[in-house]
């Protein structure tokens, strides 16, 4: 018992030091743009470069726009698979899990090939069907997430029975999603929404090859030119990450304090 | 015409008929329930009265009015579900209100009817509670309130209280047959318990593999039970097996004993082989006025259960179970003696072998 005990808490000893030591490194490297001392300089120089706040408000928008057609699309798939095709459920899942085994370099590829200029939806010829391919590839790609994140949060309550039960007091379909399913799922809806803010923040391969000014080429771009810029970098796109992950659980117990599920 | 009209109702799932010419006119405010083992097409009838399910064929008619093709939020019924399936996300109130709410009652009616509902189901001091915050019995309570805020046409109940204890299902059945009674609902309850059919319908529809086998007043149900099922479904029965002797005379033969049945069994003929039923309490082992029918047996087994005491009689190989009342003045029977069973013979049932 207690040399078992002593070999976890080596294996913990050992993991945290894998994943905590390289950041540590690179926090601490943020630290020393100065010579002799450790200062804020490369968050002020990176803070203050306007195509950081370009690109990362950029990007901000396009999560935002990610997230709400996401739902959309989502929230009422997983709903309607829940309901009435239980026996497509292992299908539906199959295909939410395709962009985790298909390269992002794939799927851009297949999009410049159908949405280019000479297509019959030239999507690449402006700036904003570009945008629009981009939150369209961004929503396959967060896709697995949200599908897994609001199934749990259906299969949590019994859809069927409540659908039923505000059907027979005479709700038509819009009310049922609004006031019955959606606020019962709202927590698996605000992680899913979470973590696609995550993926989308950081996502370098469909912006850098569909050209558009977001947060991961400009990443990509001062790593390859500067020196501590880049670290500090690293620590702010860790920390929006990590924001992000603490809000999810924050949410989460939040809710078991209004209410529960059964 | 009848406030509820079902007509050859019938439904397939995937090739298997599951309810099958169903036929049941119902008054308005009466309360009547469908008994029958689990998987005999219950909740399948319900469902489609409720519009979840379509039929396969038939006519519903709620009103004078066709239902079939209304979905079931046109429908205006009532439903409460064994699962109570109360909104989580809303407090009593707000559970009861809902349908006012999407019917668009103003703010002054709706509070007024959550209020009156809520005195109805004595529960006027947990408006603001969450359901995971109540026990079974009350959330089914609030179930029933909301659905019957929306004073519908129909009330529906699929085995309201099967989730629930013992104790709370009995005192439960009594509140919701007094709300009942109180509201004057047509009333339509699910449920396999027979206990609860018996003691709370109007009538009872006893149904088996999608059929209903007989529909009745309880007093009925139980005393002239129509099919062997409908015999053997509700309450305790014993079977003896039979042979008609001389069916014009109503005489039947039970091992060595004849019986003067005092009634024509013209569906019979002379030698048919039947079932003589019973039920415990018509038969006694004191011989009584007007039990002039007796058989001869072995006690095999007595069971002390207090106020009553049940004796288990071999009459020729077939099993009599009967209850006698415990008074302290007379021993009970002694396992292995002889004894006499009486009863009368209008009290004997007479079904298929
Ligand atoms: N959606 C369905 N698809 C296929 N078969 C069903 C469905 N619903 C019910 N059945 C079948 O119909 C029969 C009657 O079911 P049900 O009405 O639920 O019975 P009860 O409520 O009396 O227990 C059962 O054999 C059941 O398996
Ligand atoms: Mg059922």
């Amino acid at each position: 018992m207690k040399i078992n005990r002593f070999w976890s808490w080596l294996a913990l000893f050992f993991g945290i030091l894998y994943f905590a030591l390289p950041l540590i490194g690179t926090l601490e490297f943020s630290l020393r743009m100065r010579r002799g001392e450790y200062s804020l300089d490369a968050y002020r120089v990176v803070l203050g470069d306007p195509r950081f706040q370009a690109t990362f408000s950029y990007s901000v928008a396009m999560a935002v726009a990610t997230i709400i057609v996401g739902v959309l699309l989502v929230v009422p798939t997983a709903y309607w698979v829940q309901l009435k095709l239980r026996r497509w459920r292992p299908i539906i899942e199959f295909i939410t899990l395709l962009p985790l085994v298909i390269p992002p370099i794939v799927i851009v590829f297949g999009y410049i090939r159908l949405y280019n200029t000479s297509s019959f939806l030239p999507l690449t010829g402006s700036a904003w069907g570009t945008n629009l391919l981009l939150m369209f590839g961004y929503v396959v790609l967060a896709l697995p997430y949200m599908y897994r994140a609001v199934d749990t949060g259906l299969r949590a309550i019994d859809v069927r029975t409540l659908t039923e039960a505000a059907e027979s007091l005479g709700a038509g379909w819009l009310t049922i999603m609004t006031r019955v399913i959606l606020p019962n799922v709202l927590v698996a809806v605000l992680s899913g929404a979470f973590l696609t803010f995550a993926i989308v923040i950081g996502e370098f391969v469909l912006a850098a090859l569909l050209n558009r000014p977001a947060f991961g080429p400009y990443l990509q771009l001062v790593g390859a030119n500067r020196a501590y810029e880049p670290a500090a970098l690293a620590v702010i796109a860790f920390s929006i990450t990590w924001v992000c992950m603490g809000l999810i659980q924050l949410v989460t117990r939040f809710q078991k304090h209004t209410f529960a599920k059964r | 015409m009848a406030y509820l009209e079902i007509n050859d109702l019938q439904k397939d799932f995937a090739g298997l008929r599951v309810v099958k010419n169903f036929n049941l006119s119902v008054e308005r405010g009466e309360f009547i329930s469908f008994l029958g083992p689990s998987g005999c097409g219950k909740t399948t009838t319900l469902r489609m009265i409720a519009g979840f399910e379509a039929p396969s064929s038939g006519m519903i008619r709620i009103d004078g009015r066709d239902v079939v093709d209304l979905k079931p939020n046109q429908r205006n019924i009532g439903m409460v579900f064994q699962a109570y399936a109360l909104f989580p996300n809303m407090t009593v109130d707000q559970n009861v209100a809902f349908g006012l709410k999407v019917a668009g009652r103003p703010k002054a009616e709706i509070d007024a009817t959550v209020k009156e509902m809520l005195g109805l189901i004595k529960l006027d001091h947990l408006g603001s509670r969450y359901p995971f915050q109540l026990s079974g019995g009350q959330q089914q309570r609030v179930a029933l309130a909301r659905a019957l805020a929306i004073k519908p046409k129909v009330l529906l109940l699929d085995e309201p209280l099967s989730a629930l204890d013992a104790k709370i299902r009995v005192s439960l059945r009594e509140e919701i047959r007094a709300i009942q009674n109180k509201l004057g609902i047509t009333t339509i309850y699910v449920t396999h318990d027979q206990e609860e059919a018996l003691s709370m319908s109007d009538r009872i529809v006893v149904m088996n593999e999608g059929r209903a086998e007989q529909i009745g007043a309880p007093f009925d149900i139980y005393n002239r039970p129509a099919t062997r099922f409908v015999a053997s479904f509700v309450g305790t029965l014993n079977l003896l097996r039979a042979v008609v002797a001389d069916p014009t005379h109503g005489m039947v033969e039970i091992g060595r004993a004849k019986i003067d049945l005092g009634r024509q069994l013209p569906e019979r003929k002379a030698g048919d082989p039947i079932s003589v039923a019973l039920r415990p309490e018509a038969v006694s082992l004191a011989a009584a006025d007007g039990r002039s029918a007796r058989l001869e047996g072995k006690v095999r087994d007595v069971s002390f259960l207090g106020s009553v005491i049940r004796v288990n009689v071999d009459v020729g190989g077939d099993r009599i179970s009967l209850d006698t009342f415990n008074t302290p003045s007379t021993p009970p029977p002694v396992v292995g003696e002889t004894a006499a069973v009486n009863f009368a013979p209008e009290d004997v049932l007479i079904l298929d072998a």
